[in-house]
């Protein structure tokens, strides 16, 4: 295709005037555009631009989204200069294990700069969606003041802003329609921020407050949803009573999804059947959470809701097995379950008998801690899920001890998984029945589940489970290790045998240089690479940084720890060159 | 003190043995001891309080992860189990060695503790180990049991929870419950801040042996200088040092529940440093600022605050109202 004819390749805007252009067998700039702009995909919109220089130019002219996996692979001067005209925005920030107390406080992935940018650069963002960055207050009224057409704002365990900052948007996002406040950090100050929502305001189709812990101002909040008519997701928090729901039920009974505040509270027949009633008024509700504080006798409440359920978040609501079975009963249709394992086999049992539908399981730990006769679930559980529930494709399983035999009949019934995620609780705990190494269990999973996209390990095991690993897991994108492996070989297997890998976490286990240096060219098409508490050497991080300027290859380092041991090395690919924003403890080497 | 013996375990940077002994039951504890007159020398063998969990040797397996060099505190508990520790064939252990380690300040993760290997983990217990983040789950929350009938429904659910059995953690337990403890047990969680835990060290003047305390289980300087204040009363009580002078540590807080220990009235000032290394004054600044910044804790005596120049600060505290935002 002869695309390639000499141009002007800079416009203004992309609906250019047509008499700019120069006659050419090629379609119209603006025709490509359009084409192109219909693609919805990264991935497709990734291989469009390689095609040529037009295509290159009519693929960044028309996006409208971009998603950044780490906000430091690229600058936001980068960013700008190649998209023109995006509209939103998504970045992630901090490094996944940042949630599990492994990143010190102030590292980084703070989103001012980058709003500071956009200001200038795309005044028209209507979108930003963070995970695992630090957001001050100050950034998000800078980010009301600066984008008068902003409309959705999520935030997903992200820390450094309070409530302040949501009075902010609150007050002067006047086209917003979605504040989504997912498990973030968030200094809960006062109660007054949503009657900072002015009288006039009526756009909002989702609101999601239900991390913060203290009361609001309710009033404010119902006058918002009644004013509100096009609110689709409303999620609560803890403070909100059952009879400050049913009024909210009342005045929103097109809600789709649904988080409750805490389902406990003396009700007298009255305002049972009148919240009764609510739920069964709430025909297109499609997913459900919250559930803070239940009592189980109210649960009924729900039922005439359940029927068109397909996502039911309970993983707050510590039910036992016979209060889940019965409501189980009622949700044919769930197709996403989330629990706490309370609810134990026998409740696991309820759910492969009840939700033959069911494509996501996750089961949370009430009490990780527990000593001695601790309950929960097991392998007899999940075995139960796999044989009621055939397509299961991913899973999140806690639980003490598994074995190998058990985990092969759960990928025998579900061949289909493309995320499998078991934490065994007990670092290092072998098969219980066998005492074993867990090695044959994940060798099951990579050998059975050939669409197997992410992986997280755990139990006893040694190189083997990485020798699978490298030599089955041909689609694997992300995997996540903890207290396994023998020695350097079980790593190496897995940067030379998994070609789609892009992120590798790992944490106490024994490797080292060897391990970290086979990777060399491996890291360059990875996202990143996370290395805690292995047996890497700074001398080995120098070696990688200078065979590879493209990598940044960062250490995190604390005070007093032997300075020849890397305790925590993040190595990530960009092209924005090294961090000019690391704190002290971060060293680039 | 009952049958616990201080004893430094863990080498210099120089990469010199670690050793320890191994509980069966956690119970291992790790306190602070540390020169009151000079906390900033980091030459001083500092440990943190703190569910440490022993670090260990496995020469069967190349397999070590690097720990932390910390001093331990063993109970009597861990004299008969280390025995049988010893003896099995899953674990080694070796005497503990006199060499004091570096001063591990821990203040700028907010992590704390010690890691184990797997192997010692799993060898120690059958139940699973307060190992730094693990197990991975991102929610801080606190699932109320009702349905269990064993007691510690609200029980903090937490990496460096306190499982042990000894007084020094139940009193950590006990404050961290008695700050959520107002309210009714069911509601407990909803006091809490969504954030995983944020453990500091914190010393006092005149108590050779310091403490960590955990801030994310606090919304604000009221609730913390009260743990802060039942913490330093049972030190007292419990340990007896040469540093304590008989001084008067007990009355920290006034007896309308308000913390002297802020408001400038008691002989100590709580003090911080921040993460650029200053020692300032505890109160200042909004909680979530303080939060953030924050590395570790020291109680000074006013005198000497004052010498730090901290006094003017401390004069205009106590002239102007105080208007704690939570």
């Amino acid at each position: 295709m002869e695309c390639c004819n000499k141009r002007r390749m800079m416009k203004e805007s992309p609906e250019s005037n047509f008499m700019n252009r120069r006659g050419s067998s090629c379609f119209p700039d603006e025709v490509l555009e359009r084409v192109i702009g219909m693609l919805k995909s990264r991935k497709d919109r990734s291989s469009v631009s390689l095609v040529c220089k037009e295509w290159y130019n009519a693929e960044r002219w028309s996006r409208r989204n971009v998603f950044i996996g780490n906000c430091y692979s690229v600058s936001p001067e980068i960013l700008t200069r190649r998209f023109p005209n995006i509209r939103s925005v998504t970045l992630k920030g901090k490094p996944r294990f940042s949630d599990f107390n492994l990143v010190p406080a102030n590292w980084g992935a703070d989103i001012h700069f980058w709003l500071v940018v956009f200001a200038k650069k795309y005044p028209f963002l209507e979108e930003l969606r963070l995970k695992r960055m630090t957001v001050t207050d100050e950034s998000l009224k800078f980010l009301a003041r600066s984008f008068p057409n902003f409309k959705a704002i999520s935030l997903q365990n992200c820390d450094g802003f309070s409530t302040d900052g949501l009075a902010a948007i609150a007050a002067d996002c006047k086209n917003l329609t979605e504040l989504d406040i997912q498990e973030n950090v968030i200094d809960d100050k006062n109660d007054n921020w949503l009657t900072c929502f002015p009288e006039s305001f009526t756009s909002l189709e989702v609101l999601n407050f239900s991390i913060l812990h203290n009361d609001v101002n309710f009033d404010a909040l119902e006058k918002l949803v009644t004013r509100c008519k096009s609110l689709k997701t409303l999620k609560l928090n803890k403070s909100i009573t059952l009879e400050q729901l049913q009024r909210l039920l009342f005045r929103a009974p097109q809600l789709c999804e649904l988080g409750t505040g805490s389902f406990s509270q003396e009700l007298t027949t009255q305002q049972y059947s009148e919240l009764e009633s609510a739920f069964s008024n709430c025909k297109n509700l499609n997913t459900l959470s919250g559930l803070w504080v239940v009592t189980p006798q109210y649960l009924p409440v729900l039922y005439p809701a359940c029927a068109n359920l397909t996502f039911l978040n309970f993983s707050y609501a510590p039910l036992d097995s016979d209060d889940i079975a019965k409501l189980l009963v009622h949700c044919a249709n769930i197709r996403r379950l989330w629990v706490v394992d309370t609810i134990e086999d026998k409740g696991l049992e309820a759910v492969g008998t009840h939700c033959p539908l069911l494509e996501e399981l996750r089961v949370f730990p009430a009490d990780p801690f527990a000593e001695g006769d601790a309950r929960g679930v097991t392998d007899s559980g999940f075995i139960a899920v796999s044989q009621g529930c055939r397509n299961l494709h991913y899973v999140l399983y806690f639980c003490r001890h598994m074995t190998n035999a058990a985990v092969a009949t759960v990928v025998q019934n579900c061949p289909d998984f493309t995320h499998f995620r078991l934490c065994i609780m007990n670092p290092g705990q072998p098969d219980y029945r066998t005492s074993e190494p867990m090695d044959e269990a994940f060798g099951a999973v990579v050998k059975t589940c050939s669409k197997l996209q992410r992986l997280a390990i755990s139990g006893l095991l040694t190189d083997l489970t990485f020798e699978y690993i490298g030599k089955y897991a041909k689609n694997l994108e992300t995997l996540s290790v903890a207290f396994a492996g023998s020695s350097d070989w079980g790593m190496q297997c897995v940067l030379e045998g998994c070609p789609k890998l892009r992120k590798l976490e790992i944490r106490d286990c024994p490797f080292g240089n060897a391990a970290l240096l086979s990777g060399l060219e491996k890291y360059e098409s990875m996202r990143s690479l996370w290395m805690s508490d292995c047996k890497v050497t700074m001398n080995g991080c120098r070696l990688l940084a200078k065979e590879m300027p493209r990598l940044n290859v960062e250490v995190i380092k604390e005070d007093g720890s032997d300075d020849s041991q890397a305790e925590r090395v993040y190595v990530y690919r960009s092209v924005a060159g090294p961090r000019r924003d690391a704190p002290s403890f971060v060293l680039t080497l | 003190m009952q049958g616990v013996t201080i004893i430094p375990t863990g080498g210099s940077g120089g990469g010199s043995t670690m050793s320890s002994t191994l509980s069966k039951e956690d119970t291992n504890l790790v306190l602070s001891s540390e020169d009151s007159s000079c906390p900033e020398d980091s030459e001083l063998l500092e440990l943190g309080l703190g569910l440490c969990l022993s670090h260990h040797h496995k020469p069967a397996r190349k397999s070590h992860s690097h720990h932390h060099h910390h001093a331990r505190i063993l109970t009597a508990k861990d004299f008969p189990s280390s025995a049988s520790a010893s003896a099995s064939s899953s674990s080694s252990s070796s005497p503990p060695s006199s060499s004091l380690s570096r001063v591990n300040n821990n203040t700028t993760t907010s992590t704390s503790g010690t890691k184990r290997t797997a192997e010692s983990v799993a060898a120690a217990n059958n139940g699973p180990s307060p190992v730094v983040g693990w197990p991975p789950l991102r929610r801080p929350y606190r699932v109320n049991s009702f349905n269990h009938s064993k007691s510690p429904a609200t029980e903090v659910f937490n990496w460096n929870s306190e499982k042990s059995k000894s007084s020094e953690t139940d009193v950590l337990r006990k404050t961290a419950d008695n700050t959520n403890g107002n309210n009714n047990n069911i509601d407990t969680k909803e006091k809490r801040n969504f954030r995983s835990s944020l453990f500091v060290k914190v010393n006092m003047d005149g108590i050779a042996i310091g403490r960590k305390v955990d801030l994310s289980v606090h919304s604000s300087y009221e609730t913390l200088a009260q743990t802060l204040e039942d913490m330093f009363r049972e030190s007292t009580t419990a340990i007896t040092f040469n540093g304590s002078n008989g001084e008067d540590f007990g009355i920290l807080v006034g007896g309308d529940q308000h913390s002297k220990l802020l408001d400038g009235s008691s002989k100590f000032v709580l003090t911080y440093e921040d993460k650029d290394g200053d020692w300032m004054l505890v109160g200042d600044v909004p909680w979530g600022m303080f939060l953030s910044s924050v590395r570790r804790l020291r109680i000074m005596r006013t005198s000497e605050a004052n010498g730090n120049g901290l006094a003017p600060m401390l004069e205009e505290k106590n002239c102007r109202q105080k208007s704690k935002p939570i």
